[in-house]
């Protein structure tokens, strides 16, 4: 979001690090936002890279499972709304590369690690879609989940990643929106639509409850990332703030979280645990649509090659005439 | 695999979301030349009727003062410049 040609990184002496480690840290501190030209130290930037990144990739292959729905949407408006949220998605991992790119990385060098499958992305997206409710589903559980992670990062210390994410939030409350409505439609419909939503939420609920990434108790990174103000609650508050949201909307719908120790204890809404085994499987690789999607990307990438060839050849000729 | 981009150059946005008001720095986008700049930008930016217009301008056209100089640049000391720093008496009104 900000020219990443005025970042000149600068190679410093030992005691100069030192003492700009604690200007930084103190302006951290005292809520002052980074600039991509002011210095900061290199896990900082490492660390915003990394979350930039995987954030960007996820928009991005995020567009598969509900792209799979396009041309089967059971109507012109659903499609078109559809169309326009699949588009957002694709606009959302724009935004964010950019504010990677302010870091000193190209997207040249991050897409290359989507492709090669060295970078991660959300494990959500690494389920499938199997029926017209899965897309209400994505819209309500991921889009839900994605905005209580992603309304703290409007306040991130980075001033980039932070102005990208007031974008995105703005966008993003729409994806939510129809993605209820549309499960409304159904659960309120006939018994065959009714079991049709509840399904979708069978399958998607776990996912979505582990889109918030493993329990405190294992999180590499939640202490830097909170000291730093890139992240502004850990994954376990963020996911009870999810569920305590989500479990009354659930029942508007009259359909059945699929958590038998779910209870509301009279201020929060306290649920099971997650089958973790499964998260590590799928971040891992092992998920039922981690191949399908990379090689999705991969063909998308090559079959663009030659549009990306004759646009610079184009644009080098009417520079020549 | 991506060297046929390396030479899409980066492009600033900024769009005007109505007449009377100034245009603003949105975001960057990376184009081949200024007519895919707009159209992207166009795409990227303003998919909500956020603008009446755009302008795309190269990234390597911008020229920025160097923020390790920001104090000699701009630490100006001078309140006197504010009308904060007058005192108008009690009884005084219309100024």
């Amino acid at each position: 979001m900000c020219t990443q040609g005025l970042d000149q990184p600068r190679t410093l002496a030992a005691e100069d690090v030192s003492a700009r480690a604690e200007h930084f840290e103190a302006r951290v501190a005292a809520e002052d936002k980074i600039e991509p030209p002011d210095w900061m130290p290199d896990a900082y930037r490492a660390l915003l890279i990394r979350q930039i990144a995987q954030h960007a990739h996820s928009e991005i292959v995020g567009m598969l499972p509900e792209g799979n729905w396009l041309s089967r949407a059971p109507s012109l408006r659903r499609k078109g709304i559809l169309l326009a949220k699949v588009q957002d998605e694709a606009g959302h991992g724009l935004y964010l590369y950019s504010a990677a790119e302010t870091l000193g990385v190209t997207r040249d060098e991050l897409v290359d690690q989507l492709l090669a499958g060295t970078a991660k992305y959300s494990s959500i997206f690494n389920y499938p879609t199997l029926t017209w409710a899965d897309v209400g589903a994505v819209g309500w559980l991921v889009d839900g989940a994605a905005i209580m992670n992603q309304v703290p990062l409007c306040r991130c210390s980075y001033g980039p990643y932070a102005r990208a994410m007031v974008r995105i939030c703005r966008e993003e409350s729409f994806h939510q929106r129809q993605g209820f409505e549309l499960l409304t439609v159904l659960a309120q419909g006939t018994p065959a639509q009714h079991a049709m939503a509840q399904d979708a939420l069978d399958r998607w609920w776990w996912p979505a409850v582990m889109m918030f990434g493993p329990p405190d108790s294992e999180s590499t990174h939640n202490d830097r990332s909170l000291r730093w103000k890139v992240k502004r609650f850990t994954n376990d508050e963020l996911r009870q703030k999810f569920v305590d949201l989500t479990v009354p909307q659930a029942q508007f719908l009259a359909l059945t979280v699929p958590d038998p120790d779910l209870a509301y204890d009279g201020e929060h809404w306290r649920f099971g645990k997650p089958d973790w085994s499964e998260f590590k499987r799928v971040v891992k690789g092992d998920g039922p649509c981690n191949r399908e999607r990379l090689v999705a990307r991969r063909t998308a990438h090559e079959d663009g090659a030659w549009v990306r060839e004759a646009a610079v050849a184009h644009a080098a000729k009417r520079v020549l005439v | 695999m991506t060297g046929e981009r390396a030479a899409w150059p980066l492009w600033e946005v900024f769009v005007r979301s109505r007449a009377g008001l100034a245009h603003q720095h949105v975001g960057s986008l990376h184009a081949v030349d200024a007519r895919m700049a707009l159209d992207n930008a166009r795409d990227v930016y303003t998919r909500r009727g956020e603008g009446a217009s755009l302008w795309v301008v190269p990234a390597s056209a911008v020229v920025a003062s160097d923020p390790a100089d920001k104090d000699s640049f701009f630490g100006l000391d001078e309140e006197f410049r504010h009308a904060s720093y007058y005192v108008v008496p009690d009884g005084v009104h219309g100024i």
